[in-house]
């Protein structure tokens, strides 16, 4: 049971990650939205303003915490609580690099948290629990704002949960048909390992782009943040959240959009591979160069994703309601669902004709 | 066989630290600043956010049913997306055996719900406007 010990350090590790770089995305956010209109953003506290996130959460933690006398005050607690949860432990599963280390060995040599065989079901049976905070939280407050706030969350994060399963399933068929001998592989790291050679950001590129506008419908981000349109419903959900509650709910958001793009990175960008691994020869190398290398490109790409992100919320305008379910189910849904479909022929056509094993 | 598959239960052992320290940080977090930040309650201070009039009526209204409705066509369709999973992991081998077969399989799979979908589109099921 040494690899418990091992995975309670990386459990440690990726908790401390998440909380922290949630705080620097708010931190980018206002930064890269400062530049975007000619701002200089946050430049008081500390050099570019990089302490401005401490200073927030310390005058969050120090405010009153007001919670409506109308609320229903259980549910009222436990919805950011199940927000926050939530969006932490969906990192479970994500290989951050793979090596042969005393370190890995208890999970088949991917630097992962928890190397379980369901794998890709995990990280989606636990990221549609996090509908619940939001409509909990809209439910509660016994208010009008965060009433509507939360149902429209719920019906769009359904929606969009579809084609994004959908979505999954075409690389979960192209990560098994790439192996041969045994299947049933639902690991990322497994999808991540089946991409040596071509990512599936090329191999598949609709379900690609269904994925991440999908993924960013889930995180409740522009132009999906209907949830939050403050014109409508002046904050949403969290309307009557103060203090390190609000917080969470916030905390909770750009964890997610963290997540998100480590999803995105892993299922279509080759998660920790780096370009021309066989080229370079990254095999021979030494152990501790592997893991910086795969880190590394781990980190890049999901930095990348993280700018994404926040460069669409400040390029694009919100949809309208109508338009966003229209868009999720009368044409995402049919084409993830059609490109499911010529993946399944593909496949089954170079199966059949081509590798001769029919 | 590639790669080792982790099946026994002690493989899960990490995953349900992860949640138990989750759920710890959250229930923490939340219950921070309740303790550090200051309690003066107050009757207005208690009353929901009505863009500043006094609320009107109950924060539970009634709404729209096509929210419900939303709701049930996702259970119908998601449970058709679970049932892809088991016929995409083991589609290699279900083809290298029974050829194209498994795939026409799919097909009229996807017509049937397809039917259910072009009801559903006729019936207005998915009009917002």
């Amino acid at each position: 049971m040494a690899y418990v010990g091992y995975s309670l350090i990386l459990i440690l590790l990726v908790l401390a990650f998440l909380i922290l770089g949630a705080a620097y995305s708010v931190w980018l956010e206002r930064k890269v939205s400062a530049r975007m209109q000619q701002r200089k953003g946050p430049n008081r506290v500390g050099p570019f303003g990089l302490l401005q996130p401490l200073a927030d959460v310390l005058k969050l933690l120090i405010k009153e915490d007001i919670v409506p006398s109308a609320a229903d005050k259980p549910t009222h607690f436990i919805a950011p609580v199940i927000a926050v949860t939530v969006a932490l432990i969906t990192l479970a599963v994500t290989p951050f690099a793979k090596v042969a280390m005393p370190f890995t060995e208890g999970t088949g040599g991917w630097l992962v948290i928890a190397n379980v065989n369901i794998g890709i079901l995990y990280v989606l049976a636990v990221t549609s629990i996090s509908v619940y905070g939001v409509t909990l939280a809209g439910w509660s407050s016994n208010s009008k704002y965060p009433l509507l706030g939360g149902l429209r969350s719920s019906a769009q994060m359904i929606s969009y949960e579809l084609a994004m399963g959908l979505a999954v399933v075409s690389v979960v068929l192209l990560t098994n048909a790439r192996f041969s001998g045994e299947s049933g592989y639902l690991t990322p790291g497994a999808i991540v390992e089946a991409q040596r050679g071509a990512w599936n950001i090329f191999v598949n590129p609709i379900g690609f782009f269904v994925f991440v506008v999908c993924a960013f419908a889930e995180a409740n981000r522009a132009p999906f943040d209907l949830v939050e349109a403050e014109q409508e419903l002046v904050g949403g959900f969290h309307t009557e959240y103060s203090s390190m509650k609000f917080a969470l709910f916030f905390l909770a958001e750009y964890i997610h959009i963290i997540v998100g793009s480590t999803m995105i990175t892993t299922l279509f960008l080759g998660g920790y591979l780096g370009p021309f691994e066989g080229l370079i020869g990254v095999a021979a190398w030494p152990a501790w160069a592997q893991v910086l290398w795969g880190l590394g490109w781990f980190s890049v790409k999901t930095v990348f994703f993280v700018f994404t992100f926040v460069w669409v919320r400040w390029t694009l305008p919100r949809f309208k309601y109508n338009q966003l379910m229209d868009f999720g189910w009368k044409r995402f849904l049919p084409i993830s669902l059609a490109n499911l479909m010529i993946i399944a022929a593909g496949v089954a056509l170079y199966i059949a004709y081509f590798s001769g094993q029919a | 066989m590639p790669f080792l598959l982790y099946t026994g239960i002690s493989a899960y052992v990490p995953l349900f630290l992860l949640i138990i320290a989750g759920i710890g940080l959250g229930f923490l977090l939340a219950n921070l600043s309740v303790i550090l930040g200051p309690s003066r309650p107050g009757i207005k201070k208690g009353l929901t956010y009505e863009s500043g009039m006094d609320p009107v009526g109950t924060g539970h209204e009634r709404f729209s049913v096509k929210f419900y409705l939303v709701a049930m066509l996702f259970i119908l369709f998601d449970i058709e997306v679970v049932f892809m999973y088991p016929w995409a992991v083991q589609f290699r081998q279900l083809t290298q055996e029974f050829g194209m077969f498994p795939f026409w399989e799919m097909i009229t799979f996807v017509l049937i719900l397809f039917v259910g979908y072009i009801y559903m589109y006729k019936k207005g099921g998915l009009r917002w406007a």
